[in-house]
């Protein structure tokens, strides 16, 4: 094989992979106007983990047998995963002007069928963690290594089919599996722990025999420390991380809103945001 | 002003028909074997047998059930191949997800549970994990239609017309042991997702009789006939045959074309046979008249601009009673005498 497979990065650098990811996040929100870019900004610093530290993969190979394989249930992350993607070369940078258009690749709701890397069709929630169930077995059948990783919401914690997959994981010894929770506290409503999510969330997992993690998401060395605890565990059960999240994260003036599921910006304010981004660069 | 007050929750039962006094001689349940008339073959466990053969030489043959495969006969498949059986536990979500993971990674997975649950609780997941990525998976679904007495929990009088509005799914009703063996083996083969209705158990052996061979997407003639003709699927097609035999000692002679794939239709095989003028068209399933065969083929005859005289034996769009199989088949109009008549009268309209 000649394909080139990612190396691990340093904490340092990811933070430029996470700055950069909002970047690619922000300039796509732009070409809509509005958008899920509370969940990109909140989510950027454990997609560069992911990306940039956890995960194996190739490149120019996305569906290489030996990558592991990352779900988003939650398809209106894409414009996040696609930042991701995007900043990971698996999409291409100059795509970023097509988000969201006719006959884009990269569509609102992230689907399989549209979009190298978009390994699931998210959306209807409550499908992607059943769905990673069905690939650890498949994996771990064929002997492959690879892990699967799932990101889903602390919304997406409220469908049963959720709790339905978190225990056939657990019955089925899934070690190869590692959920990752962006726990941001918002859902389309109003705060997701005014609805479902209630308790201690690493409790709940852990009493359905999961490996739990509970780290603040947008802190790079408690993500990079919490992704290898997760990948090195030596315990025949499924792993958890989750991230407790601050939506819009990098933003102050968007973090303030109050609606911040789905975010509407006046034009000169997208100017204004990623002028306060480009000028907090890391180095 | 004062709000309306709320309506008192004492009249429940006065919703529904009055109950008659109970018939004794007649016991509820489930038999398959109980559907044909009595002395014919039987097959055991049809579908379970032919999947445990294929997966000796398929190693991507995988089996998943909810808590349901002594009552799927997956359970034959389990033994035969217990490190490829996956008991998901009751939770029809994720057997439906875990099938499609399965299916990602390379695998041809086999999920059955009840008609019901498939069709009512995991239609989400079917659909969005399954049928759009269109993966292989291939849905095996016990007590079809009107299989059971236990009234609609477990009655799927409707799954027909629910998966056929599916993109991308194939709707398959066999007909008995053979058929059921047959399509097993074309659907393991089927490069896409299949949604298909389980005979378990001691399955009837009917199709042995005749010059018949099971394909996705045919409907296959099983005799000519002058006067009607009969479009029928699933175990309808075992009554349909024996109420032509009834029929033609009264000198009616009847067609039977059997339909075991729903979609996608065999529409030029149906407007061939209906199009052949002067008999009376007669769809027959065991399934709601509302969303499945029935209509089906009305629209297919429409839509092809054949005109023939049309009528659908199947079950009423209700919520259906419950009570042992030969007395609910002969309420509904479903047994073999019950379309002989039917039949009889609509000759001389």
């Amino acid at each position: 094989m000649t394909q080139a497979t990612n190396t691990r990065l340093s904490n340092t650098s990811l933070a430029r992979r996470a700055w950069a990811i909002r970047r690619h996040a922000l300039l796509m929100a732009q070409v809509q106007g509005q958008g899920y870019i509370g969940q990109a900004l909140g989510a950027a610093d454990l997609l560069a983990t992911s990306y940039f530290h956890a995960m194996t993969y190739r490149a120019d190979d996305p569906e290489w047998e030996g990558r592991d394989r990352f779900y988003l249930s939650i398809g209106h992350y894409a414009i996040a995963l696609y930042a991701a993607l995007i900043e990971a070369g698996i999409l291409p940078e100059d795509e970023i002007e097509t988000y969201g258009m006719d006959e884009s690749r990269m569509p609102m709701s992230g689907m399989a069928a549209y979009t190298p890397g978009m390994e699931i069709t998210g959306g209807s929630l409550g499908h992607g963690l059943g769905i990673a169930v069905g690939a650890a077995m498949g994996l771990k059948r064929k002997a492959n290594p690879a892990f699967v990783y799932n990101l889903l919401s602390d919304g997406e914690l409220g469908e049963g089919s959720t709790w339905e997959a978190v225990m056939s994981a657990a019955q089925h010894g899934l070690d190869n599996l590692i959920a990752i929770v962006d726990f941001n506290d918002q859902q389309a409503d109003g705060k997701t722990t005014q609805a479902l999510a209630r308790g201690s969330q690493s409790a709940q997992w852990q009493a359905f025999g999961w490996f739990a993690q509970e780290i603040d998401g947008n802190d790079l060395d408690a993500l990079v420390s919490a992704f290898d605890v997760a990948r090195n565990h030596r315990a025949p059960c499924p792993r958890v991380i989750i991230c407790n999240t601050t939506m819009c994260k990098g933003i102050p003036f968007l973090e303030e809103r109050e609606i911040t599921h789905f975010v509407r910006v006046e034009a000169d304010e997208w100017t204004k945001a990623l002028a306060i981004h480009d000028a907090n660069k890391p180095e | 002003m004062s709000e309306p007050p709320i309506p008192p929750n004492s009249r429940r039962l006065s919703k529904f028909k009055a109950r008659k006094a109970p018939n004794q001689k007649q016991a509820t349940s489930a038999m398959i074997a109980s559907l044909d008339s009595e002395g014919r073959d039987t097959i055991a466990a049809p579908f379970g047998n032919t999947l445990a053969e294929l997966a000796e030489h398929r190693a991507d043959i995988v089996g998943l059930s909810a808590d349901l495969s002594k009552y799927t006969d997956l359970h034959v498949f389990a033994q035969a191949h217990p490190d490829r059986f996956y008991q998901m536990g009751m939770a029809e979500q994720v057997l439906m997800s875990a099938a499609a993971g399965l299916a990602r990674e390379g695998f041809t997975p086999f999920a059955t549970t009840y008609a019901v649950f498939a069709a009512r609780r995991a239609y989400d997941f079917i659909c969005m994990a399954i049928a759009e990525e269109a993966l292989p998976v291939k849905i095996c679904c016990a007590l079809p239609g009107l299989t059971t007495g236990y009234g609609p929990s477990h009655q799927a009088t409707e799954d027909l017309a629910i998966m056929r509005a599916m993109p991308g799914l194939t709707v398959l009703d066999p007909c008995d042991a053979i058929d059921t063996q047959q399509a097993t083996r074309a659907i393991a083969d089927h490069p896409g997702p299949v949604y298909m209705r389980l005979l378990r158990g001691q399955v009837p052996n009917v199709l042995g009789d005749y010059d018949y061979a099971f394909e996705i997407g045919k409907a296959k003639l099983l005799q000519d006939g002058t006067d009607v003709l009969f479009i029928s699927s699933g175990i309808m097609t075992m009554r349909t045959l024996d109420a032509a035999k009834a029929l033609a000692r009264d000198g009616v002679s009847c067609a039977v074309l059997h339909s075991p794939t729903i979609k996608p239709l065999d529409k030029a095989t149906i407007l061939k046979q209906a199009a052949k003028g002067g008999r009376l068209v007669v769809a027959a399933e065991n399934h709601s008249v509302t969303g499945g065969l029935g209509e089906a083929v009305a629209a297919c005859l429409m839509q092809g601009g054949v005109t023939a005289t049309f009528r659908q034996i199947g079950l009423p769009d209700e919520f259906l009673d419950a009570g042992a199989l030969p007395t609910l088949h002969a309420q509904y109009g479903i047994t073999v005498d019950a379309i002989a008549a039917s039949v009889k009268t609509w000759l001389k309209e």
